[in-house]
């Protein structure tokens, strides 16, 4: 029970590595004579408006949300990194303008930005991956300058600093270390938001575009067949709702070991 | 008070600023001729030249961006480019749709979340506590654009309890506040769990107890009173979840709001409605964090204002 949620990251990242071979369709083969057919033996979560086999297009779609997690949590966690440790690390003006612009994009609320940014880009999977990753890394930024502004106090960082060590040397063999735990934490449950936003653009046509599979996509689909074929709705939802309780129950576990991020600011 | 209350608002104004630049760069980040992109590739060089006039962009970009703070300045947004009436009276006859939304789904949440977070802290390590968790984990996972359908289909379609859309009586709220609040009473629930928890350990619940005071009033009017400012703080952070999630819920259920607005706007390349939507939403956003400021005081009166 207590590495469930280990379990279920693991069962997932299999699945959307070895997925298109576990798949018993082709995701994009349309049988159309049996559109809207509920589950049966055939096909375990019966078939979509085209008549597409669902189990093998939420086995590919765990392929496009995992991508889209990592990638964007990666870019997201790399600005962070970089500028909130340049803002805790020289205060004054670069701490500043950082923290500025943390203030700015802090008061869009959630996804609305990246919406506004999908919208004016238009839909694609890049796009997305762009529009969440410029908002996502501040999150990051204030977690990591949270923690350089304690570590930069502490003695060792003092001495690398008298015996004349470079900046850049300093922040990334003494500092960023001392930030990596709350990181962690942050990347895991990082990467299920990356995926419930992925979903939400695609769940409101503005993500990844057919015939690319997407959960989201996926459940916006569903939703004109709701009264006659609700199965196409409860699959991909699933889905989702298990990636990221997995990524959560991971995440909870990690910062019980590792430290709430930011905590000790 | 009034002194921090005058200081907050005038710290406000920088990001408002920012937020208002933001919002204006919004068009200039579409990839070539907006004018072009908004009426699509067959229309004529007359009307794009026409819609860019209308739009202001045949102007430099510094009396674009004056012209656009000096609209804000007089609550003016501009005009739809779908219906050709100003942007700024169509948001706010839906204004009052996704604020009796937003509303709800709070009052669902504190309703959901106060019983079981209080009731996982007092029977902490039990079975109640832990299944009080696995729903609020369950709960935080469950996105709202599929707890949005399930409830349609299970509640409206199945048994024929509620309407699945559109706006009317307190029945048509109960799904999409239920589906909008779900989340939050899940977050909610957390932290209401650790802070009373932490509470109950307190000396001052001890004496209370010690004093004979009932079990229930010491949780209730000692540890829970004492619990409410990280809840009120999360609930205050959580105001951007539900505005966002709003754009979904309202999607779902033909709710006639500034979401459904603005995603509809997105759909028509309304590109000034979806400026107003968003700036409006931000400035919302912007006005709630300073009211959960203000309220800390009235829930400490230890905390200070300075």
């Amino acid at each position: 029970m207590r590495n469930a949620g280990a379990v279920v990251v693991v069962v997932v990242l299999l699945a959307a590595i070895v997925g298109p071979w576990l798949a018993p369709f082709d995701p994009s083969a349309q049988e159309l004579a049996l559109r809207l057919e509920g589950p049966g033996r055939l096909h375990w979560f019966g078939l979509d408006e085209l008549g597409r086999d669902i189990l093998s297009r939420v086995l590919s779609g765990a392929r496009v949300s995992l991508l889209v997690g990592l990638v964007v949590v990666s870019v997201s966690a790399s600005i962070g990194a970089v500028l909130g440790s340049l803002g805790g690390y020289y205060g004054g003006i670069v701490d500043e303008a950082v923290g500025r612009l943390i203030d700015i994009l802090l008061a869009f609320p959630g996804l609305l930005l990246a919406i506004a940014l999908v919208a004016v880009l238009g839909p694609s999977l890049t796009n997305v991956v762009l529009a969440l990753s410029s908002i996502g890394w501040v999150g990051y930024a204030r977690v990591v300058r949270a923690q350089v502004l304690q570590a930069r106090e502490f003695e060792y960082v003092a001495a690398a600093r008298a015996i004349g060590a470079a900046t850049p040397r300093i922040l990334v063999r003494h500092i960023l270390p001392a930030a990596l735990p709350a990181l962690t934490v942050q990347v895991t449950l990082g990467i299920g938001g990356a995926i419930l936003s992925e979903a939400a653009l695609s769940f409101l046509g503005l993500g990844v575009q057919p015939p690319t599979p997407s959960w989201g996509a996926m459940l916006n689909y569903g939703r004109a067949h709701i009264l006659d074929a609700p199965h196409l709705t409860v699959f991909p939802g699933l889905a989702i709702a298990v990636v990221v309780l997995g990524l959560n129950l991971v995440g909870d576990r990690l910062r019980d070991k590792l430290g709430r991020p930011g905590e000790s600011a | 008070m009034l002194p921090y209350l005058a200081r907050r608002l005038l710290l406000t104004i920088p990001v408002l600023l920012g937020v208002a630049t933001l919002v204006f760069a919004l068009i200039h980040f579409i990839p070539g001729d907006p004018a072009r992109a908004i009426l699509g590739e067959v229309a004529s060089e007359a009307d794009i030249a026409q819609l860019r006039q209308q739009l202001g962009l045949d102007r430099p970009l510094a009396a674009q961006y004056i012209a656009f703070l000096g609209g804000l300045a007089r609550a003016d947004l501009g005009t739809s480019l779908r219906t050709g009436t100003p942007v700024a009276g169509q948001i706010l006859e839906r204004l009052p749709a996704t604020f009796e939304l937003a509303v709800a789904a709070i009052v669902v949440a504190l309703t959901l979340a106060l019983p079981l977070g209080i009731a996982a802290a007092v029977w902490r390590g039990t079975f109640v506590d832990h299944a009080a968790m696995i729903v609020s984990l369950a709960g935080v996972s469950m996105p709202n654009f599929w707890l949005g359908p399930l409830l349609a289909i299970v509640f409206g379609v199945e048994l024929g309890w509620f309407p699945v859309a559109g706006r009317g009586g307190l029945e048509h709220l109960v799904l999409p506040a239920v589906s909008l609040g779900a989340a939050l009473a899940a977050v909610l629930a957390r932290m209401t769990r650790a802070t009373v928890a932490e509470q109950l350990l307190e000396p001052y619940v001890l004496a209370a107890r010690a004093r004979g005071i009932s079990r229930a009033r010491a949780v209730l009017r000692h540890a829970l009173r004492n619990s409410l400012i990280p809840i009120v703080t999360l609930a205050g952070l959580q105001i951007g979840a539900v505005l966002t999630g709003a754009v979904i819920t309202e999607t779902i259920f033909a709710w006639p709001g500034i979401g459904r607005l603005l995603v509809q706007s997105i759909g028509f390349r309304d590109y000034p409605m979806v400026q107003g939507c968003i700036l409006l939403i931000a400035i919302t956003y912007v006005g709630v964090n300073i009211v959960v400021d203000l309220v800390y005081g009235v829930l400490d009166p230890r905390i200070r204002y300075r």
